[in-house]
């Protein structure tokens, strides 16, 4: 106080001096100009240049894109009937560092989804951040297990494939894995069809969760389109119920049936065994996942007879009244030796088909040039795929005619030292059907006939050898079991030992390849049978009753008129009645 | 000239309630519809449910099961069907 009476002033403080240098208000004032022009470059900065990360951040708060699922296309038969429809289902997962449970708790979310309490409390206590704990459970399930309320607990919407046919249809179809996504059969090969494209649209939601407002549609959800299979529901359940009783009749390994219609190609029905269900794949094996019809081969033996019959009727090398020498029922080319099961004396080219006899054949093949024999083979779709589409299949062996030896040429007139699979039989057989010639098959529903096909031999070939097949199902033939009552119906057996390491072992593939109606065909009925051990192992015994069964099931629900003349049958016209015949059989 | 402005500021006031009106009408119309949205996505997947459900109870082998051990029946011999044919 003392000194402020001394006349200290403030106006005199020393500090303002008038002498303090010049710079220093200049270097406050440029400070605080830089200062705010850095303000207002950072704000230039946010605004006009770093302003769609802000926005961004603003919408954030308010707009949400949601994804819009998309389901994957149905799969129906010819008729429209479901095979395979995908449904939604939940899959429970967790967020480990979040799901904190009390062992009450555990006990109870472990029961729930039937896992054991130890193997639950092991996945919570993992390190990731996302943990499954229970895929494709049924939205009730998921329901009962969010009313527990458990933290870190969540579920997620997914889809699950269903099969109603179960192991009926369980190879054409195949699976989809547990993404939705086909693993196998039709649902792989058509899986571009079949998947459907999850959509996304950006929304406005309010506080309370509900959406007010569509911003914008990213990607429109796109729904997997509907598959129209050419299988026939009821002709394929015929084939598969026949196929199962003969392989627990015959003790077989496998075997397989496959039906096709005629007049389209369409593959009517394709039943393999072993099967599996598709909707419990829990222990499935890969002898139950073949598709045998399309992915095993196997030599077909005497079912390839009737195609050379039908090349030597073609270059008119035989009639089908010539008479081919077949005693003794051996013939030695080269250092080889061909023989016949039942020895046969002179027969008629019409009698080598009937009595399938090896010699008769094997004479008729080496008339003419291993490149003819090559092309027809060619021609019948033997040695390549078909390309249906399906995943695995394969296409056999056929060798180029420039590697053949007579030995060979002889043994493939017989169905011997070339391989096929059971759907390449079946089509090859077309060119009988169809007054020869071959149509590409299809596994999908046509909506119109194909109109042109391959033409491999002249109708009047065609005729004469469905002549020859017919007489095989008759008396003196090898297959009188596959006849079918009311109808005329043809074919022939096949009986062919296996390769086991290169020898010939005393195993057998049976088959049987047939047309039906004989009058006017409409149908091709392939059966193969692999390894029956139950004492019978002969084509004409094994695999020509299923063949019948089939067909005689099928042509009844295909309402083809019957066409054998001679069983007691009523054709009913308009204006006539006639009795109703009690039991004619 | 202050009558024209005290119109024309009636104007702008009317206009703006009408796009709050509007605006309001709107999200509640879109919400309508998101729920219907939602209802056809829900009877789609029970429209699969059911047909998956149909397809069951059909199945060929339920059917001949049932036919063959509840109803006794059989398939008819060649002889018992009749064929109708169309007049030509």
């Amino acid at each position: 106080m003392k000194k402020v009476k001394k006349g200290v002033t403030f106006n005199h403080n020393p500090l303002l001096r008038p002498e303090l240098s010049a710079w220093r208000p200049r270097f406050v004032l440029l400070c605080l100009l830089g200062g705010s022009l850095a303000l207002v470059g950072r704000a230039v900065y946010l605004q006009g240049f770093h302003d769609q990360f802000l926005q961004a951040k603003g919408e954030s708060r308010y707009a949400r894109v949601l994804e819009v699922p998309a389901t994957r296309g149905k799969i129906t038969d010819r008729q429209g009937d479901v095979l395979a429809v995908s449904s939604p289902v939940k899959s429970i997962w967790a967020i480990p560092e979040d799901a904190r449970l009390n062992p009450s708790q555990t006990r109870q979310l472990a029961a729930l989804i039937e896992t054991d309490v130890g193997e639950l409390n092991q996945k919570l206590a993992s390190e990731k951040d996302f943990v499954y704990l229970k895929r494709q459970v049924s939205p009730e399930l998921a329901e009962r297990i969010a009313a527990l309320k458990l933290p870190g607990i969540h579920d997620q919407r997914e889809y699950r494939r269903f099969y109603p046919g179960g192991d009926v249809m369980a190879h054409v179809l195949g699976f989809t894995g547990v993404d939705d996504k086909g693993q196998e059969g039709i649902e792989l090969a058509f899986e571009p069809q079949l998947a459907g494209k999850p959509g996304s649209r950006r929304v406005v939601k309010d506080r309370r969760g509900n959406v007010v407002e569509d911003v914008q549609s990213i990607r429109p959800p796109q729904d997997g389109r509907e598959v129209a299979l050419s299988i026939d529901n009821k002709i394929q359940y015929l084939a598969h119920a026949a196929l199962k009783q003969a392989m627990t009749d015959h003790k077989a390994k496998a075997g397989g049936v496959v039906v096709l219609d005629a007049r389209t190609g369409e593959v009517l029905a394709l039943a393999n065994a072993p099967t599996f269900n598709p909707n419990n794949r829990v222990k499935l094996t890969g002898e139950q996942l073949r598709n045998r019809a399309l992915t095993d081969t196997f030599e077909p033996g005497s079912t390839m007879k009737p195609f050379t019959a039908a090349l030597a009727l073609e270059k008119g090398k035989v009639t089908a009244g010539t008479i081919i020498n077949c005693a003794p029922g051996r013939m030695t080319i080269g250092s080889a030796t061909i023989s016949d099961a039942h020895p046969h004396g002179a027969l008629s080219v019409a009698q080598v088909i009937q009595k399938s006899s090896n010699i008769g054949a094997a004479k008729m093949a080496l008339s003419f040039p291993p490149e003819t024999m090559w092309k027809m083979l060619d021609d019948l779709g033997f040695g390549s795929p078909l390309k249906l589409g399906f995943p695995g299949e394969v296409g056999g062996r056929l060798r180029p005619a420039k590697a053949w030896r007579p030995i060979e040429q002889a043994t493939m007139s017989y169905g011997h030292g070339m391989s096929v699979n059971l759907m390449q039989m079946a089509n090859a057989y077309q060119v009988f059907a169809r007054d020869g010639d071959i149509v590409p098959l299809s596994l999908s529903r046509l909506d119109a006939p194909p109109v042109h096909g391959t033409r491999v031999f002249s109708p009047q070939t065609a005729r004469e050898v469905r002549q020859m097949l017919e007489m095989v199902v008759q008396q003196g033939g090898t297959a009188p079991q596959a006849s079918v009552p009311g109808y005329r119906v043809g074919g022939k057996t096949g009986t062919a030992m296996k390769l086991v390491g290169g020898r010939y072992a005393h195993k057998y593939v049976a088959s049987f390849v047939g047309i039906a109606p004989i009058s006017d065909p409409r149908l091709i009925v392939a059966v193969m049978i692999d390894e029956p051990s139950n004492g019978k192992h002969y084509g004409g015994d094994v695999a020509a009753p299923i063949f019948s069964q089939v067909t005689a099931g099928a042509l009844r629900s295909l309402g083809v008129v019957p066409d054998a003349p001679l069983k007691p049958l009523q054709v009913a016209r308009q204006g006539v009645s006639q009795p109703v015949v009690r039991e004619a059989m | 000239m202050a009558r024209l402005t005290g119109f024309l500021v009636m104007l702008v006031v009317a206009s703006s309630l009408g796009v709050v009106a509007s605006q309001h009408q709107a999200r509640k119309l879109y919400t309508a519809v998101e729920r219907e949205q939602q209802r056809s996505q829900q009877l789609e997947i029970e429209w699969g449910q059911l047909q998956l459900e149909q397809s069951t109870w059909a199945a060929h082998a339920r059917i001949e099961k049932l036919a063959r051990e509840k109803l006794a029946m059989r398939p008819p011999l060649s002889g018992q069907i009749i064929a109708i044919e169309e007049r030509p």
